[in-house]
């Protein structure tokens, strides 16, 4: 049994569609997995004995035309599922059980998934380690106490440990594409607009944003062919021709032109990452693409306007949790004194550091200096992906400027853990879509990954790039099982 | 010293205080459904029966902008005549309350939908213009309640999401009964407009009322204070007058005026201090990233210009040049848009040979009365137009005298029918048989020829005796004139 969790989505697709396997087989053995690596807590909620009765459910009558027929999966705890608790990874949602469905879940659903359980993140998705949750921290399949990375840490740990086939995270500074490189695993950030924000629990509503996480760049484009549809209940939704993504899927990037911003080689930066760097020009050249050096001049200030940006949008769509509706409620001599007991006893710490960065950067005297100004600086770094993209079909940077760190190292120094997005912020500060792909190790073999940017809604572009980058860098997880005894 | 007739100042010793008001209405949009969400917007429903995931800030839920409510405002924004904008943005207003769910209030801030317009007043010495500064849409709060449970406070979120619009005035009214005029006028067009049904007493209108004095004469505004949300013209009024006074008492002896915002106390008729200036929220307003930029085009506008009725300004002056009418009674016959349907409903009816000036005495004059007395709005009067039309003709054809006509219409309020079968029925015709009235006056003139004598005698008083005499003979059926004339001849 234990062979089926290693298989990809595709493989596992095409067994079902095949009758080599059931779908109760392969939730089976998810669900097997998923009890014995209880040690990663991967999950804030399991769903497995109903996920077992859907699979037998579609075993009964199965739907073979779907895109995931039958396949089980996990989904970040960020989305909200009806009749499954959804806690965004806070205490103050602990007791929160939407009567409602994601449009991204729900598109999952419909061509025939089957979800196990709702996994860890960091609260409200703020964080990089997954070290904010209120249900603890996320070991790394990669090896024992280091971070996946977050804030979708749970998820790449589900999926790295092959507790779930594929999963989707959200992305608002990077949430994706950074625990993805953490855990050797590809993580796709949809061009903003490209998934529906409806049923999403909200961080920062400009920059959320919710994509594929996959074993291999098939699968993330089989799955963000499936996630990403217009929707009218979300204002930010774009209406633009969406391909089919897995099925036109292409190594052929002959004379594609890939951006080598120089801005990109930060002070500091370990010589792993630049030589993985320099490996990864090297495979896009092997694979008959050009590379063509650039410059995006404004790449410095991105980390601070998406910390002034992020927090102003977070201390507005947070001020939602204030104990009166749903949630957790703290008893109080009267309405202030409970909406203090709530959120101080409700929120984490890191939450509210951002509640109260947002709430000083909104106030009146301050505004324009921080918040007017970081919307201006954001309009000049998505400027300067508009002149790059005059030259260039994509740009290839490193994922993050480390590979994973150990739990607690950084918890006492935000600053610190802030830099782990220094390259993934800039993408969604301009809306555009970048992929992380798993491209080497470093020395003691913790994996390291590698992100193309592209044009707005040219994820095919991207992940044809990913796909053929793929082939050349041959990468394997090492991934020893150490959790199980 | 020279004082306007309707000028409104404040006189204390040797001084005279001008009073500047502005006001900030809020008036919620006629619409099925919210601004942001699909929930129904009845008034009077069930506690929390009209909320839906979006109303109630549920996780991951997003606001969607009805169009309907956007094309009501622009309506309402060309019935200010206002510069509609192409590019409006949605804001968050931040602050924490129990019928705030979102915990921010999504209204428009830096750019409304509608600019600057104006307002025109018919005040008793003449028109006046009132600036409007802009117009915004925003959504409603929901209603806590305090009183249902001595510990709890209850919330009630049917309204919460509703759409409004802001009216912000220029600070160009100058007295209660401006106020009250411009209050009137705004409820009009937008009633005429169908845009909001100005329903008071639901809190469909209610306004912001900002107040400041200054020495008569002087150009400089002195500081204001804003009286919070009050919800009928009286208050309005009362708040003005109570406020004004106490600001230039404070000037009087010699202290300075706190800008602050106030609540209006409905039983004890006083402003109250609710929070001073230093104590204002920071609402930390910013562009509601859930939304995109309102753009709408000059085509979409000006579709939305051509579905405008003909509004109260012109629907006036068309019944002062086509009926005739004095600006007075033409006035008032605008003044509602149900008033003015009426009329021509009335004035449509009566068909070629018409008395215009009749039938708007017999609205203005009974109806009203009627109306008033029974406590109903013309759309639901007893009497139908076409009927009044009738009655009207009636008298004017000399069918029925106006005395006998006050009689069949007391009949028409009971029952709403034709009046012309009403005098058929009763019998209440007019006489106007010479013959038949000249043998009824003989008899009386025989049967009473003492006072016949008198009355030649040059006691002319005696002249109505007769009249009545005849007039109880005749069952107040014959015509008055006729009855003149014979008498006079005879006696």
């Amino acid at each position: 049994m234990s062979d089926i969790t290693r298989q990809s989505l595709s493989e596992l697709v095409e067994n079902i569609k095949n009758k080599k396997l059931s779908s109760t087989e392969v939730t089976t053995a998810f669900i097997a997995r998923s009890e014995k690596s209880k040690v990663l807590n991967a999950y804030i909620t399991e769903d497995f004995t109903s996920a077992l009765d859907k699979a037998k459910k579609f075993d009964q009558k199965p739907n073979l035309d779907l895109k995931l027929p039958g396949i089980p999966m996990a989904v970040k705890d960020l989305f909200c599922t009806k009749g499954v608790k959804t806690t965004a990874g806070s205490k103050i949602l602990n007791n929160f059980i939407p009567t409602y469905e994601s449009t991204v879940t729900e598109n999952i659903w419909k061509e025939g998934a089957i979800l196990l359980g709702k996994l860890n993140c960091d609260e409200f998705a703020m964080g990089s380690s997954n070290e904010t949750s209120f249900f603890g921290n996320v070991q790394n399949p990669i090896d024992k106490d280091f971070v996946p990375g977050g804030s979708s840490g749970g998820s790449a740990s589900a999926l790295a440990g092959q507790l779930t086939p594929i999963t989707i995270g959200t992305d608002t500074g990077g949430s994706i594409r950074q625990p993805a490189s953490f855990t050797g695993t590809v993580g796709l950030k949809p061009t903003y607009g490209s998934c529906s924000r409806y049923g999403i629990v909200a961080f920062a509503s400009s920059l959320d944003q919710a994509g594929p996480m996959a074993q291999n760049v098939k699968d993330c484009a089989l799955l963000q062919e499936v996630i990403s549809t217009y929707d009218t209940k979300d204002s930010t939704s774009i209406d633009f021709k969406r391909n089919h993504y897995s099925k036109e899927l292409s190594n052929n990037i002959k004379g594609k032109k890939i951006g080598i911003p120089k801005e990109y080689r930060v002070d500091g930066m370990p010589k792993e990452i630049d030589d993985l760097w320099q490996k990864g020009v090297q495979f896009v050249k092997e694979c008959g693409a050009e590379t063509i050096d650039i410059s995006l001049p404004h790449t410095s200030y991105a980390l601070p306007t998406y910390y002034i940006v992020a927090p102003a949008e977070a201390s507005s769509n947070l001020a939602r949790y204030d104990g009166v509706k749903y949630g957790f409620r703290a008893k109080g001599d009267n309405l202030i004194d409970m909406y203090e007991k709530t959120r101080s006893e409700g929120f984490g710490a890191e939450v509210q550091r951002r509640i109260m960065i947002g709430t000083y950067v909104l106030s009146s005297g301050y505004y324009d200096a921080y918040y007017l100004k970081a919307q201006k600086v954001r309009k000049l770094i998505k400027n300067d992906f508009d002149e790059a993209y005059k030259k260039v079909d994509a740009i290839l940077t490193p994922s993050t400027p480390s590979s994973a760190f150990k739990i607690g190292e950084k918890t006492n120094d935000p600053v610190s853990m802030y830099l782990n997005d220094i390259f993934t912020v800039p993408v969604n500060l301009a809306g555009l879509p970048g992929i992380s792909i798993p491209a080497g190790h470093d020395s003691r073999g913790y994996p390291l990954g590698l992100q193309i940017i592209g044009k707005a809604f040219d994820e095919q572009n991207i992940l044809n790039i990913a796909f053929a980058m793929e082939e050349k860098i041959n990468f394997k997880n090492k991934i020893t099982d150490w959790w199980i005894k | 010293m020279s004082k306007k007739k309707s000028e409104y100042l404040i006189n204390r010793r040797d001084n005279q205080y001008e009073v500047v008001i502005g006001l900030e209405v809020h008036a919620q949009v006629l619409s099925e459904s919210k601004l942001f969400s699909t929930s129904a917007t009845k008034f009077g429903a069930e506690p929390n029966t009209q909320v839906s995931l979006v109303d109630a800030a549920f996780p991951g839920m997003l606001p969607v902008i009805n169009e309907f409510c956007v094309k009501q405002a622009i309506k309402t924004g060309i019935g200010l005549k206002a510069k509609i904008n192409n590019r409006s943005v949605f804001d968050r207003k931040n602050y924490f309350y129990a019928d705030l769910p979102q915990g921010y209030q999504i209204s428009q801030f830096k750019d409304p939908i509608v600019g600057e317009g104006k307002v025109i007043l018919d005040m008793p010495d003449g028109q006046k213009e009132v600036g409007i500064e802009r117009l915004h849409l925003e959504q409603d709060a929901g209603k806590s309640i305090h009183d249902l449970d001595p510990q709890n406070t209850f919330v009630d979120l049917n309204r919460s999401g509703v759409a409004l619009m802001e009216i912000v005035s220029k600070p160009d009214l100058r007295s209660p009964d401006e106020v009250s005029a411009y209050i009137k006028k705004l409820r009009s067009i937008m009633r005429y407009l169908g845009t909001c049904d100005g329903n008071m007493q639901e809190g469909s209108l209610r306004a912001d009322v900002n107040v400041s004095v200054r020495a008569k004469g002087a150009k400089k505004f002195g500081t204001r204070c804003e009286i919070k949300n009050v919800n009928s013209i009286k208050f309005m009024q009362m708040a003005i007058e109570y406020e004004a006074n106490r600001q230039v008492d404070l000037i009087e002896e010699g202290k300075s005026i706190d800008q602050e915002t106030r609540l209006f106390d409905t039983k004890k008729n006083e402003t109250r201090s609710m929070r001073s200036k230093e104590d204002a929220h920071d609402y930390r307003y910013f562009p509601d990233p859930d939304l995109l930029p309102l753009e709408v085009s000059d085509e979409f506008i000006n579709k939305l210009k051509n579905d405008i009725p003909e509004l109260p300004d012109d629907k006036k002056k068309r019944f002062i040049d086509e009926f005739k009418l004095s600006p007075y009674e033409a006035t008032i016959l605008v003044s509602d848009i149900d008033i003015a349907k009426y009329f021509e409903e009335v004035v449509a009816k009566m068909g070629k040979n018409k008395d215009m000036k009749l039938a708007v005495n017999w609205i203005t004059g009974e109806l009203f009365a009627v109306l008033n007395h029974k406590n109903l709005e013309i759309s639901q009067s007893p009497v139908s137009a076409k009927n009044l039309a009738i009655l009207v003709n009636l008298i004017k054809n000399g069918t029925i005298s106006g005395k006998i006509a006050k009689t069949v219409f007391e009949i028409m309020v009971d029952e709403d029918k034709d009046p012309q079968k009403i005098v058929e029925e009763k019998g209440l015709k007019q006489q106007s048989d010479p013959k038949a009235l000249e043998a009824l006056i003989d008899k009386i003139i025989n049967d009473n020829r003492e006072k016949a004598i008198e009355y030649k005698q040059g006691k002319e008083k005696l002249f109505g005796f007769f009249v009545g005499q005849a007039m109880k003979a005749s069952g107040g059926k014959a015509n008055p004139q006729l009855i003149n004339e014979i008498l006079k001849r005879k006696l």
